[in-house]
């Protein structure tokens, strides 16, 4: 049906009547109620982000606002990546993201699979599991700094009852060779359960009669494992991880509170660093070339990505 | 019930049962212990091994919500004995309170700047998103993407120039500025998820009510609203949420009068080092309404984490 009623009876009314039946036109309204909403997102992201490029190209520092601004071309893009340090720091982020999204994809999923075998009660210890993942990662991550305590810490106290380690002699998160390991572990415990609802939802999109077929070609529950359930669910768990890369990637709040970057550079992830050179530093145009890099790579490389995870629904 | 080859056993049940359970015990335990070290003395809450029975002490609270010097034991006595029970709890430490501590004005912030960001996000979201759904908005899918695309960007990254223009407007640091970022930073969510919803709701209702000789606007309000209820409900916590519980620009954007919760609570300190129940204390009753929200929504959850593009 091209034309429903209520347009076949729009287009019999006589347009002047039309106006006074409806006070103001379809189209009126669609741009009244679109409107607000364009307005205040270019004012808070795009007007932002086209200042951040032209800021990005001068030497622009906010704490000498008296200095005279300079034009300085692309300079701030080679110093930026021709720096040791922002590799380095780059090089934490891979390191935090990539274990970070396996850790939480194995377990995620390993978590869907074993709820989705429909014990009795699973929708309440669902939505218990679920819960580290809508707190507040600031306020958690400082309480867990108390829990990573070398004396007093819950963590330490586990440690040391499962392996009898002195929980005195080491420290998660001043160590240098651990505190990567402690962020990507803190991470892990919170955003585990979003890759499990996800993949929790693949699972049951699966009708059951493609298992039964199965079970009357007599496959294995182990082929059915691998030609059955994991690709169907494959999408869903591509999506999971595109929402954590990008999540990841921007990544704040919880390691900025559980280790500040420390020590040393260990966990200085791109958004640390950049927050150090932007409002410590305050070498604002340096900075603004920094946030642009950034924002690009994120976008670059999300977008190659739903290209694969398009590809991979399409089969 | 019917037997079914693909229902699992009783034992597999069993099995996967009891591994999720254990994971969620484990999962659960570090905020089992933020709720119990808030009811621990300082002396409990850094004794090792970790106490898990305790006598629970009301301390943490009342260092929480209290600021405290302290006094000589002359002074102490010639005050005579404490007149109230948290008077009697701060004085065993040789203190007094002076007044109330900031917790409970960053409190407040949180909940002025989360409701009011949450309802404008809710109200601008829900008139796009009819548009979205209902009208033909020339270039739909590119304002689309574009909407969704504002998050992707890191929050430091939009944070410079927003704090060069908030200074210039007068901005920084009020509770309308940062009413006006978190009504941005959640519009996506919010248009998204309601676009969703309202696209759920046949077209045929509205079309009878114009046929019935509603207007427009009136057929938005009186159909289309009450049928959305539930999404917008569920998509205002959601928003809620995220403004309850974001750092970045809180920290960077707010220093004194409009600084909520978030970037408060770890900086509570104690007389002698890190006074963690009351920081347990104030994490617990930040976090609580959240837990609660969250067993409310279950239904919801997954719709709202992945802005719409999985529901179940």
């Amino acid at each position: 049906m091209s034309l429903n009623l209520a347009q076949r009876v729009a287009s019999a009314t006589p347009p002047k009547l039309a106006r006074r039946i409806r006070g103001v036109s379809d189209r009126t309204i669609a741009w009244l109620f679109v409107t607000p909403t364009i307005l205040l997102l270019l004012a808070v992201n795009i007007f932002p982000l086209i200042w951040t490029i032209r800021l990005s190209l001068t030497n622009f520092r906010t704490n000498r606002p008296n200095n005279p601004v300079e034009f300085v071309g692309l300079e701030n893009y080679r110093k930026i990546l021709t720096n040791p340090d922002t590799w380095a720091s780059l090089q934490a982020t891979a390191h935090f993201l990539i274990w970070t999204i396996v850790l939480q994809v194995v377990l995620g999923f390993s978590l869907a699979y074993l709820i989705n075998k429909k014990f009795r009660g699973n929708d309440l210890w669902t939505t218990l599991i679920v819960l580290p993942m809508m707190l507040s990662p600031a306020v958690v991550g400082n309480f867990w700094t108390f829990l990573y305590q070398p004396q007093i810490g819950l963590f330490n106290y586990f440690i040391e009852f499962f392996s009898g380690v002195d929980p005195a002699s080491f420290s998660m998160i001043g160590d240098v060779s651990l505190a990567p390991w402690t962020i990507v572990l803190v991470d892990t415990w919170m955003w585990t359960p979003f890759v499990m609802l996800i993949c929790l939802a693949g699972l049951r999109s699966i009708p059951p009669s493609i298992y039964e077929a199965a079970e009357c070609d007599r496959a294995s529950k182990w082929r059915q494992f691998w030609t059955i359930t994991l690709p169907m669910a494959l999408p869903f768990l591509m999506l999971a991880v595109l929402f954590r890369g990008i999540e990841n990637f921007k990544m704040f709040d919880l390691v900025v509170q559980l280790t500040g970057g420390g020590p040393g550079a260990t966990t200085l992830l791109t958004s640390i660093d950049l927050k150090r050179e932007a409002f410590e530093k305050w070498r604002t145009g340096f900075a603004s070339a920094y946030a642009v890099i950034l924002f690009v790579t994120v976008f670059g490389l999300a977008s190659i990505y739903v290209k694969a995870l398009n590809k991979v629904k399409d089969r | 019930m019917s037997y079914s080859i693909t229902e699992p056993s009783n034992r597999q049940k069993w099995f996967a049962g009891i591994l999720v359970v254990g994971y969620a015990l484990l999962t659960l335990l570090p905020l089992a212990w933020i709720i119990a070290t808030g009811f621990k003395t300082p002396a409990d809450a850094i004794a090792y091994p970790p106490k898990v029975i305790f006598s629970p002490s009301l301390e943490g609270y009342v260092n929480l919500f209290t600021s405290r010097s302290r006094v000589t034991p002359e002074d102490l006595a010639a005050l005579g004995p404490p007149t109230t029970w948290y008077d009697a709890i701060v004085r065993q430490y040789d203190m007094v309170i002076n007044g109330p501590s900031r917790y409970g004005e960053r409190f407040m912030n949180s909940v002025i700047i989360g409701f009011g960001s949450t309802f404008l996000s809710v109200f601008l979201g829900t008139i796009a998103a009819y548009a979205f759904s209902r009208f033909k908005v020339p270039l739909k899918d590119d304002l689309l993407f574009f909407i969704l695309s504002t998050r992707m960007m890191p929050p430091i990254a939009v944070a410079i120039p927003i704090f060069l223009m908030y200074r210039q407007l007068g901005l920084s640091d009020t509770h309308l500025g940062m009413i006006l970022l978190y009504t941005a930073v959640n519009l996506s969510l919010s248009v998204w998820l309601l676009k969703g919803f309202i696209d759920e709701i046949p077209i045929e209702y509205e079309e009878a009510a114009l046929i019935d000789g509603y207007t427009r606007f009136q057929a938005f309000y009186k159909v289309v609203l009450p049928q959305a209820a539930t999404g917008i409900a569920s998509t205002a916590i959601f928003c809620l949420i995220f403004s309850w519980n974001e750092y970045a620009f809180a920290v960077l954007l707010t220093s004194g009068t409009a600084q909520t919760a978030p970037p408060f609570i770890p900086t509570i300190i104690g007389s002698g080092g890190k006074d963690w129940p009351a920081v347990a204390a104030g994490a617990t009753l930040f976090l609580l309404p959240i837990m609660i929200f969250t067993i409310l929504l279950r239904k919801h959850l997954l719709r709202g984490i992945t802005f719409g593009a999985v529901r179940k």
